[in-house]
Protein backbone atom coordinates (compact mmCIF):
# COMPACT_ATOMS: atom_id res chain seq x y z
CA UNK A 1 0.00 0.00 0.00
CA UNK A 2 1.33 3.44 -0.92
CA UNK A 3 1.07 6.38 1.46
CA UNK A 4 -0.95 8.90 -0.56
CA UNK A 5 -1.82 12.58 -0.23
CA UNK A 6 -2.98 15.33 -2.56
CA UNK A 7 -0.54 15.61 -5.47
CA UNK A 8 0.62 11.96 -5.32
CA UNK A 9 0.90 10.27 -8.74
CA UNK A 10 -0.12 6.63 -9.02
CA UNK A 11 0.56 4.20 -11.84
CA UNK A 12 -1.40 1.15 -12.83
CA UNK A 13 0.40 -2.20 -12.65
CA UNK A 14 -1.74 -3.63 -15.46
CA UNK A 15 -2.28 -0.85 -18.04
CA UNK A 16 -1.39 2.73 -19.07
CA UNK A 17 -3.60 4.32 -16.42
CA UNK A 18 -2.07 7.14 -14.37
CA UNK A 19 -3.93 9.13 -11.76
CA UNK A 20 -3.20 12.07 -9.54
CA UNK A 21 -4.65 12.41 -6.06
CA UNK A 22 -6.73 15.59 -5.68
CA UNK A 23 -8.03 14.89 -2.19
CA UNK A 24 -8.27 11.87 0.09
CA UNK A 25 -9.42 11.21 3.66
CA UNK A 26 -6.68 10.46 6.18
CA UNK A 27 -7.60 6.74 6.38
CA UNK A 28 -5.42 4.09 4.74
CA UNK A 29 -6.62 3.47 1.21
CA UNK A 30 -6.11 0.47 -1.02
CA UNK A 31 -6.14 2.01 -4.52
CA UNK A 32 -6.24 -0.59 -7.28
CA UNK A 33 -6.44 -0.57 -11.06
CA UNK A 34 -7.51 -3.66 -12.98
CA UNK A 35 -7.46 -5.60 -9.72
CA UNK A 36 -3.85 -4.85 -8.64
CA UNK A 37 -2.57 -2.11 -6.28
CA UNK A 38 -1.49 1.12 -7.99
CA UNK A 39 2.16 2.04 -7.58
CA UNK A 40 4.26 5.15 -7.01
CA UNK A 41 6.49 4.31 -9.98
CA UNK A 42 5.67 3.09 -13.45
CA UNK A 43 6.45 -0.65 -13.73
CA UNK A 44 8.60 -1.64 -16.69
CA UNK A 45 6.49 -4.69 -17.35
CA UNK A 46 2.78 -4.71 -16.77
CA UNK A 47 1.02 -7.59 -15.05
CA UNK A 48 -2.12 -9.30 -16.31
CA UNK A 49 -5.40 -7.74 -15.27
CA UNK A 50 -7.33 -9.59 -12.59
CA UNK A 51 -11.02 -9.29 -12.02
CA UNK A 52 -13.70 -8.33 -14.49
CA UNK A 53 -13.06 -6.15 -17.48
CA UNK A 54 -14.90 -2.83 -17.37
CA UNK A 55 -14.93 0.51 -19.11
CA UNK A 56 -11.38 1.32 -18.08
CA UNK A 57 -10.20 4.78 -17.09
CA UNK A 58 -10.56 7.95 -19.19
CA UNK A 59 -8.00 10.71 -19.33
CA UNK A 60 -9.17 14.04 -17.91
CA UNK A 61 -12.04 12.53 -15.92
CA UNK A 62 -12.31 13.02 -12.20
CA UNK A 63 -13.00 9.83 -10.19
CA UNK A 64 -14.81 9.92 -6.85
CA UNK A 65 -16.30 7.50 -4.36
CA UNK A 66 -20.04 7.54 -3.78
CA UNK A 67 -19.87 10.03 -0.88
CA UNK A 68 -17.23 12.12 -2.68
CA UNK A 69 -14.82 11.87 0.26
CA UNK A 70 -11.97 11.38 -2.21
CA UNK A 71 -11.16 12.58 -5.70
CA UNK A 72 -8.59 11.54 -8.30
CA UNK A 73 -7.73 13.04 -11.70
CA UNK A 74 -7.00 10.54 -14.45
CA UNK A 75 -3.91 11.94 -16.20
CA UNK A 76 -3.57 9.02 -18.62
CA UNK A 77 -6.29 6.55 -19.56
CA UNK A 78 -6.08 2.75 -19.75
CA UNK A 79 -8.11 -0.46 -19.77
CA UNK A 80 -8.13 -1.03 -16.02
CA UNK A 81 -10.92 0.15 -13.73
CA UNK A 82 -9.95 2.18 -10.68
CA UNK A 83 -11.19 1.04 -7.27
CA UNK A 84 -10.58 2.00 -3.68
CA UNK A 85 -10.87 -0.62 -0.92
CA UNK A 86 -12.55 -2.93 -3.40
CA UNK A 87 -15.25 -0.48 -4.52
CA UNK A 88 -15.15 0.90 -8.08
CA UNK A 89 -14.88 4.69 -8.32
CA UNK A 90 -17.33 6.72 -10.42
CA UNK A 91 -16.76 9.51 -12.91
CA UNK A 92 -17.59 12.82 -11.27
CA UNK A 93 -20.24 14.73 -13.18
CA UNK A 94 -18.84 17.93 -14.60
CA UNK A 95 -20.20 21.30 -13.61
CA UNK A 96 -21.04 23.21 -16.75
CA UNK A 97 -19.30 26.54 -16.83
CA UNK A 98 -19.07 28.91 -19.74
CA UNK A 99 -15.59 29.46 -21.07
CA UNK A 100 -14.17 32.67 -19.68
CA UNK A 101 -10.84 32.62 -21.39
CA UNK B 1 0.50 19.74 -8.79
CA UNK B 2 2.69 21.20 -11.53
CA UNK B 3 0.96 23.12 -14.37
CA UNK B 4 3.18 21.22 -16.82
CA UNK B 5 0.73 18.34 -16.31
CA UNK B 6 -1.75 20.30 -18.45
CA UNK B 7 0.53 20.19 -21.48
CA UNK B 8 1.57 16.61 -20.82
CA UNK B 9 -2.06 15.42 -20.80
CA UNK B 10 -2.84 17.42 -23.95
CA UNK B 11 0.21 16.12 -25.83
CA UNK B 12 -0.53 12.53 -24.71
CA UNK B 13 -4.21 12.63 -25.64
CA UNK B 14 -4.34 14.83 -28.76
CA UNK B 15 -0.78 15.08 -30.14
CA UNK B 16 -1.87 16.01 -33.68
CA UNK B 17 -4.47 18.61 -32.78
CA UNK B 18 -3.47 22.22 -33.49
CA UNK B 19 -2.52 23.98 -30.26
CA UNK B 20 -1.48 27.47 -31.23
CA UNK B 21 -1.30 29.68 -34.31
CA UNK B 22 0.51 32.98 -34.68
CA UNK B 23 1.05 34.52 -38.09
CA UNK B 24 2.40 31.76 -40.31
CA UNK B 25 3.48 29.60 -37.37
CA UNK B 26 1.25 26.66 -36.44
CA UNK B 27 2.05 24.19 -33.67
CA UNK B 28 0.29 20.99 -32.62
CA UNK B 29 0.27 19.87 -28.99
CA UNK B 30 3.12 17.50 -29.83
CA UNK B 31 5.12 20.36 -31.45
CA UNK B 32 4.47 22.45 -28.36
CA UNK B 33 5.62 19.66 -26.03
CA UNK B 34 8.76 19.07 -28.15
CA UNK B 35 9.67 22.77 -28.09
CA UNK B 36 9.08 22.84 -24.32
CA UNK B 37 11.36 19.83 -23.74
CA UNK B 38 14.09 21.35 -25.84
CA UNK B 39 13.92 24.80 -24.22
CA UNK B 40 13.77 23.19 -20.76
CA UNK B 41 17.12 21.59 -21.44
CA UNK B 42 18.80 24.97 -21.88
CA UNK B 43 17.34 26.44 -18.67
CA UNK B 44 19.13 26.71 -15.37
CA UNK B 45 17.47 25.62 -12.10
CA UNK B 46 18.93 28.59 -10.24
CA UNK B 47 17.57 31.26 -12.60
CA UNK B 48 14.09 32.46 -13.42
CA UNK B 49 12.76 32.56 -16.98
CA UNK B 50 11.67 36.08 -17.98
CA UNK B 51 9.68 36.92 -21.11
CA UNK B 52 9.79 40.42 -22.57
CA UNK B 53 8.15 40.23 -25.99
CA UNK B 54 4.83 40.42 -27.78
CA UNK B 55 2.50 37.49 -27.53
CA UNK B 56 3.61 34.66 -29.78
CA UNK B 57 4.02 30.90 -29.87
CA UNK B 58 7.17 31.27 -27.76
CA UNK B 59 5.07 32.46 -24.79
CA UNK B 60 3.31 29.14 -24.05
CA UNK B 61 6.58 27.29 -24.75
CA UNK B 62 8.40 29.47 -22.20
CA UNK B 63 5.68 29.12 -19.57
CA UNK B 64 5.55 25.31 -19.70
CA UNK B 65 9.35 24.94 -20.00
CA UNK B 66 9.85 26.97 -16.83
CA UNK B 67 7.25 24.76 -15.10
CA UNK B 68 9.01 21.61 -16.31
CA UNK B 69 12.24 22.81 -14.68
CA UNK B 70 10.48 24.09 -11.56
CA UNK B 71 11.55 27.72 -12.02
CA UNK B 72 9.28 30.79 -12.00
CA UNK B 73 8.10 32.21 -15.33
CA UNK B 74 8.11 36.02 -15.28
CA UNK B 75 6.42 37.77 -18.23
CA UNK B 76 7.13 41.50 -18.30
CA UNK B 77 5.26 44.37 -19.95
CA UNK B 78 7.30 45.22 -23.05
CA UNK B 79 5.37 48.48 -23.48
CA UNK B 80 6.92 50.06 -20.38
CA UNK B 81 9.59 52.74 -20.68
CA UNK B 82 13.20 51.51 -20.83
CA UNK B 83 14.10 52.65 -17.31
CA UNK B 84 11.03 50.89 -15.89
CA UNK B 85 11.94 47.67 -17.72
CA UNK B 86 15.51 47.89 -16.43
CA UNK B 87 14.24 48.33 -12.87
CA UNK B 88 11.98 45.26 -13.19
CA UNK B 89 14.73 43.13 -14.76
CA UNK B 90 17.04 44.00 -11.88
CA UNK B 91 14.38 42.65 -9.52
CA UNK B 92 14.05 39.44 -11.56
CA UNK B 93 17.82 38.77 -11.90
CA UNK B 94 19.35 36.18 -12.09
CA UNK B 95 17.30 35.08 -15.07
CA UNK B 96 17.32 33.93 -18.66
CA UNK B 97 15.42 36.50 -20.71
CA UNK B 98 13.44 35.84 -23.89
CA UNK B 99 13.49 39.12 -25.80
CA UNK B 100 14.39 40.72 -29.11
CA UNK B 101 16.70 43.04 -27.14
CA UNK B 102 19.81 42.11 -25.17
CA UNK B 103 19.84 44.43 -22.16
CA UNK B 104 23.10 44.55 -20.25
CA UNK B 105 22.05 43.84 -16.70
CA UNK B 106 23.95 41.84 -14.11
CA UNK B 107 22.72 38.24 -14.00
CA UNK B 108 20.54 38.51 -17.13
CA UNK B 109 21.41 36.48 -20.22
CA UNK B 110 19.07 36.56 -23.20
CA UNK B 111 17.78 34.67 -26.22
CA UNK B 112 15.31 35.74 -28.93
CA UNK B 113 11.76 34.34 -29.27
CA UNK B 114 12.89 32.65 -32.52
CA UNK B 115 15.78 30.93 -30.72
CA UNK B 116 13.22 29.27 -28.44
CA UNK B 117 12.43 26.99 -31.39
CA UNK B 118 16.00 25.99 -32.21
CA UNK B 119 15.90 22.24 -31.72
CA UNK B 120 18.13 20.91 -28.98
CA UNK B 121 18.47 17.84 -26.84
CA UNK B 122 15.20 17.28 -25.02
CA UNK B 123 15.05 17.52 -21.22
CA UNK B 124 14.49 14.02 -19.86
CA UNK B 125 13.45 14.84 -16.30
CA UNK B 126 9.96 15.04 -14.82
CA UNK B 127 8.25 18.23 -13.75
CA UNK B 128 8.96 18.68 -10.03
CA UNK B 129 5.98 18.54 -7.72
CA UNK B 130 7.18 20.22 -4.57
CA UNK B 131 4.56 21.66 -2.28
CA UNK B 132 4.14 25.41 -2.72
CA UNK B 133 6.26 25.62 -5.86
CA UNK B 134 6.06 28.98 -7.67
CA UNK B 135 4.79 28.81 -11.26
CA UNK B 136 4.50 32.45 -12.23
CA UNK B 137 5.48 35.87 -10.96
CA UNK B 138 3.45 38.71 -12.45
CA UNK B 139 4.07 42.37 -11.92
CA UNK B 140 0.84 44.21 -11.15
CA UNK B 141 0.17 47.18 -13.39
CA UNK B 142 1.23 49.64 -10.69
CA UNK B 143 -1.44 52.23 -11.43
CA UNK B 144 -1.11 53.47 -7.84
CA UNK B 145 2.59 53.01 -7.17
CA UNK B 146 5.58 50.76 -7.91
CA UNK B 147 4.56 47.47 -9.56
CA UNK B 148 4.23 44.65 -7.03
CA UNK B 149 5.43 41.16 -7.94
CA UNK B 150 2.48 38.82 -7.35
CA UNK B 151 3.29 35.16 -6.72
CA UNK B 152 1.14 32.47 -8.32
CA UNK B 153 1.87 28.95 -7.16
CA UNK B 154 1.25 25.80 -9.19
CA UNK B 155 -1.47 24.84 -6.72
CA UNK B 156 -3.34 28.15 -7.22
CA UNK B 157 -3.37 27.85 -11.00
CA UNK B 158 -4.22 24.13 -11.05
CA UNK B 159 -7.10 24.71 -8.62
CA UNK B 160 -8.45 27.31 -11.03
CA UNK B 161 -8.10 25.12 -14.14
CA UNK B 162 -9.46 21.94 -12.56
CA UNK B 163 -12.32 23.91 -11.02
CA UNK B 164 -13.43 25.56 -14.26
CA UNK B 165 -12.41 23.53 -17.32
CA UNK B 166 -13.21 19.99 -18.42
CA UNK B 167 -10.25 18.29 -20.06
CA UNK B 168 -10.53 18.11 -23.88
CA UNK B 169 -14.00 19.61 -23.74
CA UNK B 170 -13.46 21.73 -26.87
CA UNK B 171 -14.45 20.50 -30.31
CA UNK B 172 -11.54 20.07 -32.69
CA UNK B 173 -13.01 22.83 -34.88
CA UNK B 174 -13.09 25.40 -32.08
CA UNK B 175 -10.53 28.10 -31.60
CA UNK B 176 -10.08 31.09 -29.34
CA UNK B 177 -8.67 34.46 -30.33
CA UNK B 178 -6.12 35.65 -27.77
CA UNK B 179 -5.47 39.38 -28.02
CA UNK B 180 -4.59 40.07 -24.38
CA UNK B 181 -0.87 40.56 -23.75
CA UNK B 182 1.29 37.72 -22.37
CA UNK B 183 2.11 39.60 -19.15
CA UNK B 184 -1.58 39.99 -18.22
CA UNK B 185 -3.22 37.35 -16.00
CA UNK B 186 -5.87 36.87 -18.71
CA UNK B 187 -3.06 36.01 -21.14
CA UNK B 188 -1.73 33.40 -18.71
CA UNK B 189 -5.10 31.82 -18.01
CA UNK B 190 -5.93 31.81 -21.74
CA UNK B 191 -2.95 29.50 -22.34
CA UNK B 192 -3.73 27.19 -19.42
CA UNK B 193 -7.45 26.86 -20.16
CA UNK B 194 -7.09 26.53 -23.93
CA UNK B 195 -4.49 23.77 -23.66
CA UNK B 196 -6.51 21.88 -21.03
CA UNK B 197 -9.72 22.21 -23.06
CA UNK B 198 -7.91 21.29 -26.30
CA UNK B 199 -9.01 24.54 -27.90
CA UNK B 200 -6.74 26.00 -30.58
CA UNK B 201 -5.31 29.40 -29.64
CA UNK B 202 -5.13 32.02 -32.37
CA UNK B 203 -2.74 34.71 -31.14
CA UNK B 204 -2.99 38.36 -32.15
CA UNK B 205 0.14 40.23 -31.04
CA UNK B 206 -0.99 43.80 -31.73
CA UNK B 207 -4.67 44.49 -31.29
CA UNK B 208 -6.54 46.70 -33.70
CA UNK B 209 -10.23 46.31 -34.57
CA UNK B 210 -9.35 45.63 -38.23
CA UNK B 211 -6.73 42.98 -37.41
CA UNK B 212 -9.02 41.31 -34.87
CA UNK B 213 -11.99 41.12 -37.26
CA UNK B 214 -9.78 39.94 -40.10
CA UNK B 215 -8.19 37.16 -38.04
CA UNK B 216 -11.51 36.09 -36.52
CA UNK B 217 -12.95 35.57 -40.01
CA UNK B 218 -9.84 34.04 -41.57
CA UNK B 219 -9.38 31.42 -38.84
CA UNK B 220 -13.11 30.80 -38.21
CA UNK B 221 -12.62 31.75 -34.60
CA UNK B 222 -15.37 30.47 -32.28
CA UNK B 223 -14.33 32.06 -28.97
CA UNK B 224 -12.63 35.23 -27.84
CA UNK B 225 -11.62 37.11 -24.74
CA UNK B 226 -11.57 40.89 -24.84
CA UNK B 227 -10.95 43.69 -22.41
CA UNK B 228 -13.86 46.20 -22.59
CA UNK B 229 -11.84 48.80 -24.52
CA UNK B 230 -11.19 46.27 -27.27
CA UNK B 231 -14.87 45.37 -27.61
CA UNK B 232 -15.71 49.07 -27.64
CA UNK B 233 -13.19 49.74 -30.41
CA UNK B 234 -14.48 46.83 -32.50
CA UNK B 235 -18.05 48.12 -32.25
CA UNK B 236 -17.01 51.71 -32.99
CA UNK B 237 -15.06 50.52 -36.01
CA UNK B 238 -17.98 48.53 -37.38
CA UNK B 239 -20.63 51.18 -36.78
CA UNK B 240 -18.54 54.12 -38.02
CA UNK B 241 -17.81 52.27 -41.28
CA UNK B 242 -21.43 51.15 -41.66
CA UNK B 243 -20.23 47.58 -41.74
CA UNK B 244 -22.11 44.67 -40.26
CA UNK B 245 -20.48 42.59 -37.55
CA UNK B 246 -20.22 39.48 -39.67
CA UNK B 247 -18.74 36.70 -37.52
CA UNK B 248 -20.66 33.53 -38.45
CA UNK B 249 -18.30 31.16 -36.60
CA UNK B 250 -18.20 33.16 -33.36
CA UNK B 251 -20.01 31.33 -30.53
CA UNK B 252 -18.81 33.00 -27.37
CA UNK B 253 -17.12 36.19 -26.26
CA UNK B 254 -15.85 36.63 -22.72
CA UNK B 255 -14.80 39.99 -21.38
CA UNK B 256 -13.11 41.31 -18.27
CA UNK B 257 -10.12 43.20 -16.96
CA UNK B 258 -11.93 46.48 -16.49
CA UNK B 259 -15.31 48.12 -16.23
CA UNK B 260 -17.59 47.45 -19.20
CA UNK B 261 -19.55 50.55 -20.27
CA UNK B 262 -23.29 49.76 -20.24
CA UNK B 263 -23.83 50.99 -23.79
CA UNK B 264 -21.04 48.78 -25.15
CA UNK B 265 -22.34 45.46 -23.84
CA UNK B 266 -25.90 46.36 -24.89
CA UNK B 267 -24.74 47.23 -28.41
CA UNK B 268 -22.61 44.09 -28.61
CA UNK B 269 -25.53 41.87 -27.61
CA UNK B 270 -27.78 43.56 -30.16
CA UNK B 271 -25.18 43.26 -32.95
CA UNK B 272 -24.26 39.63 -32.17
CA UNK B 273 -27.47 37.94 -31.00
CA UNK B 274 -26.09 34.42 -31.63
CA UNK B 275 -23.02 34.99 -29.44
CA UNK B 276 -22.86 33.89 -25.80
CA UNK B 277 -21.43 36.68 -23.69
CA UNK B 278 -19.66 36.03 -20.39
CA UNK B 279 -18.33 38.64 -18.00
CA UNK B 280 -15.32 37.31 -16.10
CA UNK B 281 -14.15 39.19 -13.03
CA UNK B 282 -10.82 38.38 -11.48
CA UNK B 283 -7.49 39.72 -10.36
CA UNK B 284 -3.86 38.78 -10.89
CA UNK B 285 -3.73 37.71 -7.23
CA UNK B 286 -6.70 35.34 -7.67
CA UNK B 287 -5.30 33.37 -10.65
CA UNK B 288 -7.79 35.22 -12.88
CA UNK B 289 -11.57 34.65 -12.86
CA UNK B 290 -13.44 34.45 -9.55
CA UNK B 291 -16.93 35.55 -10.66
CA UNK B 292 -18.88 34.96 -13.86
CA UNK B 293 -21.94 36.56 -15.39
CA UNK B 294 -22.86 33.75 -17.76
CA UNK B 295 -24.69 33.88 -21.12
CA UNK B 296 -28.08 33.03 -19.56
CA UNK B 297 -27.61 35.79 -16.99
CA UNK B 298 -26.86 38.19 -19.86
CA UNK B 299 -30.00 37.22 -21.81
CA UNK B 300 -32.27 37.17 -18.75
CA UNK B 301 -31.07 40.62 -17.73
CA UNK B 302 -31.20 42.02 -21.26
CA UNK B 303 -34.81 40.93 -21.74
CA UNK B 304 -36.13 41.71 -18.27
CA UNK B 305 -38.47 44.58 -17.36
CA UNK B 306 -37.66 44.09 -13.69
CA UNK B 307 -35.06 46.78 -12.88
CA UNK B 308 -33.32 44.54 -10.30
CA UNK B 309 -32.81 41.78 -12.87
CA UNK B 310 -32.04 44.20 -15.68
CA UNK B 311 -29.30 45.75 -13.51
CA UNK B 312 -27.48 42.40 -13.35
CA UNK B 313 -26.20 43.03 -16.86
CA UNK B 314 -23.87 45.52 -15.17
CA UNK B 315 -22.83 43.13 -12.41
CA UNK B 316 -19.88 40.73 -12.61
CA UNK B 317 -22.12 37.77 -11.86
CA UNK B 318 -21.75 35.14 -9.18
CA UNK B 319 -18.68 33.45 -7.64
CA UNK B 320 -17.30 30.27 -9.20
CA UNK B 321 -18.38 27.10 -7.33
CA UNK B 322 -14.99 26.81 -5.57
CA UNK B 323 -14.77 30.50 -4.65
CA UNK B 324 -16.40 32.42 -1.79
CA UNK B 325 -17.03 36.16 -1.87
CA UNK B 326 -17.83 38.34 1.14
CA UNK B 327 -18.44 42.07 1.49
CA UNK B 328 -17.13 43.77 4.63
CA UNK B 329 -17.58 47.28 6.01
CA UNK B 330 -14.97 49.69 7.43
CA UNK B 331 -15.04 47.78 10.75
CA UNK B 332 -14.46 44.44 9.01
CA UNK B 333 -18.04 43.27 9.74
CA UNK B 334 -19.80 41.25 7.01
CA UNK B 335 -22.35 43.32 5.06
CA UNK B 336 -25.85 42.18 4.16
CA UNK B 337 -27.32 42.05 0.65
CA UNK B 338 -27.29 45.45 -1.02
CA UNK B 339 -24.80 46.97 1.45
CA UNK B 340 -21.64 48.26 -0.19
CA UNK B 341 -18.23 47.61 1.28
CA UNK B 342 -14.90 45.95 0.50
CA UNK B 343 -14.81 42.76 -1.58
CA UNK B 344 -13.06 39.79 0.09
CA UNK B 345 -12.46 36.48 -1.64
CA UNK B 346 -11.40 33.00 -0.54
CA UNK B 347 -10.53 29.78 -2.40
CA UNK B 348 -7.64 27.56 -3.40
CA UNK B 349 -6.94 29.61 -6.52
CA UNK B 350 -6.44 32.77 -4.45
CA UNK B 351 -2.76 33.50 -3.87
CA UNK B 352 -2.91 37.01 -2.40
CA UNK B 353 0.85 37.00 -2.04
CA UNK B 354 3.66 39.31 -3.17
CA UNK B 355 7.43 39.31 -3.09
CA UNK B 356 8.53 41.56 -0.26
CA UNK B 357 5.19 42.06 1.46
CA UNK B 358 4.25 38.38 1.87
CA UNK B 359 0.72 37.01 2.10
CA UNK B 360 -2.23 39.37 2.47
CA UNK B 361 -4.61 36.56 3.41
CA UNK B 362 -6.18 36.85 6.87
CA UNK B 363 -6.23 34.00 9.41
CA UNK B 364 -9.31 32.47 7.73
CA UNK B 365 -7.79 32.66 4.25
CA UNK B 366 -9.71 35.73 3.01
CA UNK B 367 -7.99 38.06 0.56
CA UNK B 368 -8.86 41.77 0.49
CA UNK B 369 -9.20 42.60 -3.22
CA UNK B 370 -9.27 46.38 -2.51
CA UNK B 371 -12.28 46.50 -4.83
CA UNK B 372 -15.49 47.96 -3.47
CA UNK B 373 -18.90 46.52 -4.22
CA UNK B 374 -22.03 44.79 -2.98
CA UNK B 375 -23.91 41.53 -3.48
CA UNK B 376 -27.59 41.65 -4.42
CA UNK B 377 -30.11 39.31 -2.78
CA UNK B 378 -29.43 36.59 -5.37
CA UNK B 379 -25.64 36.78 -4.85
CA UNK B 380 -24.70 38.82 -7.94
CA UNK B 381 -21.64 40.97 -7.32
CA UNK B 382 -21.76 44.63 -8.33
CA UNK B 383 -18.44 46.44 -8.36
CA UNK B 384 -18.04 50.00 -7.33
CA UNK B 385 -14.42 50.94 -8.06
CA UNK B 386 -11.19 50.52 -6.14
CA UNK B 387 -10.97 51.30 -2.45
CA UNK B 388 -8.06 53.64 -3.24
CA UNK B 389 -10.25 55.66 -5.61
CA UNK B 390 -12.99 56.43 -3.11
CA UNK B 391 -13.59 60.14 -2.60
CA UNK B 392 -13.82 60.91 1.09
CA UNK B 393 -15.82 64.14 1.41
CA UNK B 394 -16.08 65.24 5.01
CA UNK B 395 -16.09 61.62 6.24
CA UNK B 396 -18.61 60.48 3.64
CA UNK B 397 -17.39 57.81 1.20
CA UNK B 398 -18.29 58.60 -2.40
CA UNK B 399 -17.67 56.10 -5.16
CA UNK B 400 -16.45 57.64 -8.42
CA UNK B 401 -18.51 55.02 -10.26
CA UNK B 402 -21.90 56.36 -9.20
CA UNK B 403 -21.05 59.82 -10.49
CA UNK B 404 -19.55 58.47 -13.72
CA UNK B 405 -22.63 56.28 -14.36
CA UNK B 406 -24.92 59.30 -14.08
CA UNK B 407 -22.81 61.61 -16.24
CA UNK B 408 -22.14 59.14 -19.05
CA UNK B 409 -25.91 59.17 -19.68
CA UNK B 410 -25.74 62.82 -20.72
CA UNK B 411 -25.86 62.87 -24.53
CA UNK B 412 -22.99 65.35 -25.02
CA UNK B 413 -20.56 63.39 -22.80
CA UNK B 414 -18.47 60.67 -24.44
CA UNK B 415 -16.32 59.57 -21.50
CA UNK B 416 -15.95 60.69 -17.91
CA UNK B 417 -13.90 60.03 -14.79
CA UNK B 418 -14.60 61.24 -11.26
CA UNK B 419 -11.70 61.67 -8.85
CA UNK B 420 -10.94 63.20 -5.46
CA UNK B 421 -9.75 66.80 -5.53
CA UNK B 422 -8.49 68.83 -2.59
CA UNK B 423 -11.15 70.92 -0.91
CA UNK B 424 -10.63 73.51 1.86
CA UNK B 425 -13.96 72.86 3.51
CA UNK B 426 -14.43 69.07 3.13
CA UNK B 427 -10.85 67.78 2.80
CA UNK B 428 -11.77 66.11 -0.45
CA UNK B 429 -14.47 66.84 -2.97
CA UNK B 430 -15.55 65.54 -6.35
CA UNK B 431 -13.64 66.51 -9.48
CA UNK B 432 -14.74 65.31 -12.90
CA UNK B 433 -12.75 65.02 -16.10
CA UNK B 434 -15.01 64.93 -19.13
CA UNK B 435 -14.46 63.98 -22.75
CA UNK B 436 -17.20 65.90 -24.58
CA UNK B 437 -18.80 64.36 -27.66
CA UNK B 438 -17.85 67.59 -29.41
CA UNK B 439 -14.77 69.32 -27.99
CA UNK B 440 -15.76 72.62 -29.59
CA UNK B 441 -19.13 72.58 -27.83
CA UNK B 442 -18.69 71.01 -24.38
CA UNK B 443 -21.74 70.74 -22.12
CA UNK B 444 -22.53 73.65 -19.75
CA UNK B 445 -20.85 73.20 -16.37
CA UNK B 446 -24.05 74.28 -14.62
CA UNK B 447 -25.99 71.63 -16.54
CA UNK B 448 -23.50 68.98 -15.42
CA UNK B 449 -23.82 70.03 -11.78
CA UNK B 450 -27.60 70.17 -11.99
CA UNK B 451 -27.74 66.71 -13.55
CA UNK B 452 -25.65 65.15 -10.75
CA UNK B 453 -27.65 66.96 -8.06
CA UNK B 454 -30.92 65.81 -9.56
CA UNK B 455 -29.88 62.17 -10.11
CA UNK B 456 -27.85 61.75 -6.90
CA UNK B 457 -27.51 64.44 -4.24
CA UNK B 458 -25.67 67.65 -3.54
CA UNK B 459 -22.61 66.04 -1.90
CA UNK B 460 -21.92 64.36 -5.25
CA UNK B 461 -21.92 67.58 -7.24
CA UNK B 462 -18.46 68.22 -8.68
CA UNK B 463 -16.62 71.30 -7.48
CA UNK B 464 -14.19 71.11 -10.37
CA UNK B 465 -14.90 70.21 -13.99
CA UNK B 466 -12.28 69.76 -16.68
CA UNK B 467 -12.68 68.99 -20.38
CA UNK B 468 -10.10 66.86 -22.18
CA UNK B 469 -9.72 65.23 -25.62
CA UNK B 470 -9.34 61.77 -24.09
CA UNK B 471 -8.81 60.01 -20.75
CA UNK B 472 -5.53 58.24 -19.97
CA UNK B 473 -5.95 54.45 -20.18
CA UNK B 474 -3.24 51.82 -20.12
CA UNK B 475 -3.08 49.25 -22.94
CA UNK B 476 -5.55 46.89 -21.29
CA UNK B 477 -8.08 49.63 -20.72
CA UNK B 478 -7.37 50.43 -17.09
CA UNK B 479 -8.06 54.10 -16.33
CA UNK B 480 -4.96 55.77 -14.89
CA UNK B 481 -6.65 57.81 -12.16
CA UNK B 482 -3.30 58.76 -10.67
CA UNK B 483 -2.48 60.70 -13.85
CA UNK B 484 -5.81 62.53 -13.58
CA UNK B 485 -5.23 63.37 -9.91
CA UNK B 486 -1.76 64.70 -10.70
CA UNK B 487 -3.32 66.86 -13.39
CA UNK B 488 -5.58 68.54 -10.84
CA UNK B 489 -2.90 69.43 -8.30
CA UNK B 490 -0.89 71.57 -10.73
Amino acid sequence: MVQIKAGTKLFSAVCDTQIMVLRVPSDDLDVTCGGLPMQAEEAEEKSAMTGEAGEGSLVGKRYVDEEETMEFLCTRGGEGNISVNGVALEVKQAKRLPSSD
Amino acid sequence: MNIHLILQMAADSMPDREAVICGSQRLTYQDLADAVNSLANSLDDTKKLAYLAETGTSAPVAMFAAALRGIPYVPINYRLADDQITALLKRVSPALLISEDTPEIDGISSMTPAQVFEAGTPWEGFAPDEEGGIAIELFTSGTTGDPKSAILRHDNLMAYILGTIEFMSAEETQSTLVSVPPYHIAGISAILSSVYAGRRMVQLPNFSPEAWLDLAKRENVSQAFLVPTMLQRIIEHVTSNNETLDLPAMQAIAYGGGKMPHAVIEQAMALLPQVNFTNAYGLTETSSTICLLDPDDHRDAFQSDDPAIRARLYSVGRPLPAVEVEIRDDDNAVCGAGEAGYVFVRGEQVSGEYHGSGSLLDAEGWFPTRDRGYLDDAGYLFLDGRADDVIVRGGENISPGEIEDVLIDMPDIKDVAAIAVADDEWGEAVGVVIVPADMTAPPEIEAIKAHVKEQLRSSRVPTQVKFVEELPYNETGKLLRRVLRDGFTT
